[in-house]
């Protein structure tokens, strides 16, 4: 039997500066009925670009330069628009990263779904309607008759991407092509989406290219894992048989990405003053109470992490920190000293011994200030060096942060990587000389080598400087290899705190059990079991529940 | 009747046309024509018959303007050819850098610019008469060809108290692009400055702000203007300069209203980016975060707009001179000009030379506008670039 789809030799080229540059460089892929491939790399690797080919798609700007794209013995690269648009949405099927902004806000769930049935003429709008509840309810979506006719802004973000997998299965395609469907989800979320992708591809005996960057998700979903890297394929494998024997060094190094971990540091003297303790912090934006009496402590060259789910109330606390927010009640103490509310009141030296890094490095930095400017700015405004002495400094920052001056230091942001901009937002922060720095977030935008490289820089500034950090993350990895102390905070309250392997340790607050066995492991069985472990049944009140 | 039959005869035909050559174009086999629509080979079909419309056009002898405006067309591109190629050939190595990525239509702003900038810096003494200078023969018609009733002495001709047209499209230059171009510049500043402010601020600042300029822009600009200019002649006591001031000041802090919202607008976007919040917990200060931090990220609308902004301050001035509060008589206005000659238009059908007179100094603001405008475009596409 042919295989239902089939690419060979594929070239793609994107348009920056006038000039063609090569994207996806010849690569094959072969696809089976029923089949779930993975498609695994870093950003940039060219996985949606090639995940979009397989539908004989170009983004704008971008061109499929050679090879061929046969889906069930059509050359899609050679169909017409006609035929391809027969195909579209009714044998081929696309499922966007963002399910927020693939739903057309203005109109009503249910309507979106039938839209493709029916204008393929598959059923009629009746039909479809029930059809489209059948899949909902199989997706184990809560109140499957009525959250239809709710608007995309009235259901959650883990409900609207399982919608979106209901709507690409409403013509029942052969081919799915799921693009990075959980990436912008909380890991208990994310658990969810899984389990019911996973579901309905069995179930129709759909055939789909998971595309992810996330190693422990596409073990749970593939049968067979590519992985790629700037456009070509290193190697490809079954799904046990990569994660256990992986050939090539590329994959070897981003499997033991994991690896990195910190031990974590002697408990502090009882005596200790803390450098900084928040002390019963109330706060609320507007009526709306965010954070009720929250009190934790960070000691001098330590590392606390803030873990909880979007919503719980980690930035806001960083908010009430730097003075953004002035809380309702309590008081936050830097050294032994409360510190003024708002930051308006607060001194030089106060708002100097705290900084911050951010998690989008995008808009975390000015673009159109030189690398130069963005971090001189800080050691011209609070040490006040001009001249030489100036870029003397800007220079020993970058060293530091292992950018190269001579080679950086005139960039725009614009022209940086990822990793590289947050190493910039980094040097910014280290450039005011601080005791304390809060990490929104830090790694959560970034490819986890890229991300790992940042963790082993602020653990080899801390060793150096001495500086304190409060590490906000929804990662329980990222805890795992940096923290010293957990937090733990649910909707706006501590739920747990503590030395981070007493925290990793059971028994847990329900919660923090919850958070902990949510996150996925390089383990093909991992989902399975969990999904034994909990029943299927109380998943679907859990997203009940979170509605 | 017949003229909607004919309408209707004419797009069947077209799209038959449209049909057809597609049909043939699939012969071929071609991927571009099997995956034509046919709403584009009817666009097709509609190109080729404006063009040979254009073509017969050109050899009808009542065509004269169509002819000019073609003519002046190849004259402009073939100029911002040349200057574009001298541009990249003669310089210091930054600017010819500039010139090489440049597109025509920039090329063509630029030189066009520049052009108006010469004339109205060496007006005086460009200009072969004084702009106030009645100079005996009235209405001498452009062209100077004294068969067609012409002076080659005036060669765009006399007004109808005798002062020579040329002249005072030179001096016009000086008088309505600096008063218009100091105006816009005003009204940017003031407009730019209060908006980013209140988009800064916020809060009780940014309402006060925000509330007064509702207040100004329920008004109907051009009555206003008028009411505020009148008010100023009475200040002015009959000093021309005095008047001129006021009036720039006037309708910079109109035109002012328009850009507060727009810089607003911008920079509340702007003041929510992580750089503004990291500079505020800096302990920066208000000039820092506005003009170091904002300004160079809210530039690209700005400036958009002030190529918009530019031609309607020069509009609105034409407009009160035309009302007679505007530049005052004797100086020579483009607005004015136009409004004066404007009769002549009448004659168009008979002698497209006599018609000429009123469009010269239309051409004159026209020309202008575009030269702006296709600068600021290339700006703008530079500074998107830039950000991707």
């Amino acid at each position: 039997m042919t295989p239902l789809l089939e690419i060979r030799d594929l070239r793609i080229e994107g348009r920056s500066d006038e000039k063609w540059h090569p994207i996806v460089e010849g690569v094959d892929l072969t696809l089976g009925r029923g089949e779930v491939l993975g498609l695994i790399g870093e950003s940039g690797a060219g996985k949606s670009t090639l995940g979009l080919a397989a539908m004989g798609y170009a983004r704008d700007g971008v061109r499929i330069s050679g090879g061929s794209v046969r889906f069930d013995g059509m050359d899609l690269l050679r169909a017409s628009t006609e035929q391809k648009r027969s195909l579209m949405g009714r044998r081929i099927a696309y499922v966007a990263q963002s399910a927020a902004a693939s739903f057309n806000p203005a109109h009503k769930l249910i309507d979106q779904h039938v839209e493709a049935p029916v204008r393929h003429g598959i059923r009629d709008r009746g039909e479809s309607g029930a059809d489209a509840v059948e899949l909902y309810e199989k997706l184990r979506l809560p109140d499957p008759d009525r959250i239809g006719f709710r608007y995309p802004h009235q259901v959650s973000g883990g409900q609207l991407q399982r919608m979106m997998t209901a709507m690409a299965m409403s013509c029942r395609p052969d081919l799915i092509i799921f693009d990075e469907p959980t990436t912008a989800l909380d890991v208990t979320t994310q658990i969810e989406v899984l389990a019911a992708i996973r579901d309905i591809v069995d179930q129709f005996g759909t055939s789909a290219i998971y595309i992810t960057h996330d190693l422990a998700v596409v073990a749970q979903m593939a049968d067979r894992i590519k992985v790629l890297l700037s456009g070509r394929e290193v190697e490809t494998a079954p799904t046990r048989e990569m994660l256990t024997h992986p050939r090539e060094e590329y994959t070897k190094s981003l499997w033991a990405v994991r690896g990195f971990h910190r031990p974590e540091k002697p408990a502090p003297a009882p005596g200790d003053t803390p450098i900084l303790s928040v002390e019963g912090v109330t706060a609320a934006y507007g009526r709306q109470t965010v954070l009720e009496e929250i009190s934790f402590d960070i000691h001098p060259g330590r590392t606390v992490a803030v873990v909880g789910e979007s919503g719980s109330g980690k930035s806001t606390t960083a908010r009430v920190i730097t003075g953004l927010l002035p809380p309702r009640s309590g008081t936050v103490r830097f050294e032994g000293e409360a510190l003024p509310a708002g930051y308006r009141q607060r001194g030089k030296d106060q708002l100097r011994q705290i900084q911050m890094i951010y998690q989008m490095a995008d808009t975390a930095l000015n673009p159109r200030q030189s690398v130069a400017q963005i971090i001189g700015r800080p050691v011209r405004f609070y040490r006040g060096l001009r001249g030489r002495a100036l870029r003397a400094r800007v220079d020993e920052l970058m060293e530091q942060i292992e950018l190269d001056p001579a080679t950086f230091r005139d960039r725009l942001p614009g022209e940086l990587s990822g990793g590289q901009k947050q190493r910039v937002g980094i040097a910014r922060a280290l450039a005011a000389e601080p005791r304390l720095i809060i990490c929104d977030e830090v790694t959560s935008a970034l490819d986890q080598i890229v991300a790992e490289g940042i963790l082993r820089l602020l653990a080899r500034l801390q060793d150096e400087l001495g500086l304190s950090y409060m590490f906000i993350t929804h990662d329980l990895a990222t805890v795992k290899a940096i923290a010293d102390e957990v937090v733990v905070m649910q909707s706006g309250r501590v739920i747990e705190q503590g030395a981070k392997t007493a925290m990793f340790t059971p028994p847990h607050h329900p919660y923090t059990d919850l958070l902990l066995s949510s996150v996925p492991e390089m383990d093909p069985d991992w989902l399975d079991r969990l999904l034994a472990e909990r029943g299927v049944e109380g998943l679907g009140e859990a997203a009940t529940d979170r509605m | 009747m017949s003229v909607w039959l004919w309408i209707v005869a004419v797009l069947a035909a077209l799209l038959g046309l449209g049909w057809a050559g597609r049909a043939l174009g699939q012969l071929s086999g071609r991927r571009r024509f099997r995956d034509m629509s046919l709403a584009e080979a009817f666009g097709w079909a509609l190109a080729l018959a404006a063009l040979l419309g254009a073509a017969w056009l050109w050899t009808r002898p009542g065509a004269v303007y169509f002819r000019w405006a073609l003519i002046g067309f190849a004259i402009s591109a073939v100029a911002a050819f040349v200057f574009r190629l001298l541009g990249r050939h003669l310089g210091p190595e930054r600017l010819r850098k500039q010139f090489r990525k440049m597109p025509l239509t920039a090329a063509f702003g630029i030189l066009v610019i520049i052009i108006y900038a010469v004339v109205a810096i060496f007006a005086g003494w460009i200009a072969p008469h004084g702009q106030e200078a009645v100079l005996g023969a009235a209405n001498v018609v452009p062209g100077g060809d004294p068969a067609m009733g012409g002076d080659p002495a005036f060669p765009l001709g006399t007004d109808r108290i005798g002062r020579d047209i040329l002249s005072r499209l030179i001096y016009g230059a000086q008088n309505t692009v600096g008063l218009a171009f100091a105006t816009t510049l005003l009204a940017f500043f003031l407009g730019g400055a209060l908006g980013l402010l209140a988009a800064v601020v916020g809060g009780w600042l940014d309402q006060l702000l925000s509330r007064g300029v509702d207040v100004l822009m329920a008004i109907p600009s051009l009555i206003f203007a008028l009411l505020l200019l009148t008010i100023a002649s009475v200040w002015a006591e009959g000093a021309r300069g005095w008047l001129t001031f006021y009036m720039v000041v006037i309708i910079a802090v109109i035109d002012s209203t328009r850009v507060f919202r727009l810089a607003r607008s911008v920079g509340i976007g702007i003041v929510v980016m992580d750089y503004v919040e990291a500079a505020k917990l800096r302990g920066e200060g208000m000039g820092h975060l506005v003009f170091r931090e904002i300004l160079p990220n809210a530039m690209a609308p700005l400036l958009a707009e002030f190529g918009l902004r530019f031609c309607f301050v020069f509009l609105t001035i034409a407009s009160l001179s035309f009302l007679g509060v505007g530049i005052q008589p004797p100086l020579a206005d483009w607005g004015t000009m136009v409004r004066d000659l404007a009769q002549f238009i009448n004659f168009a059908a008979f002698a497209p030379m006599v018609a000429l007179a009123p469009l010269l100094p239309a051409l004159a603001i026209a020309l202008l506008t575009v030269g702006v405008n296709f600068v600021v475009d290339w700006m703008l596409h530079r500074a998107s670039g830039l950000k991707s």
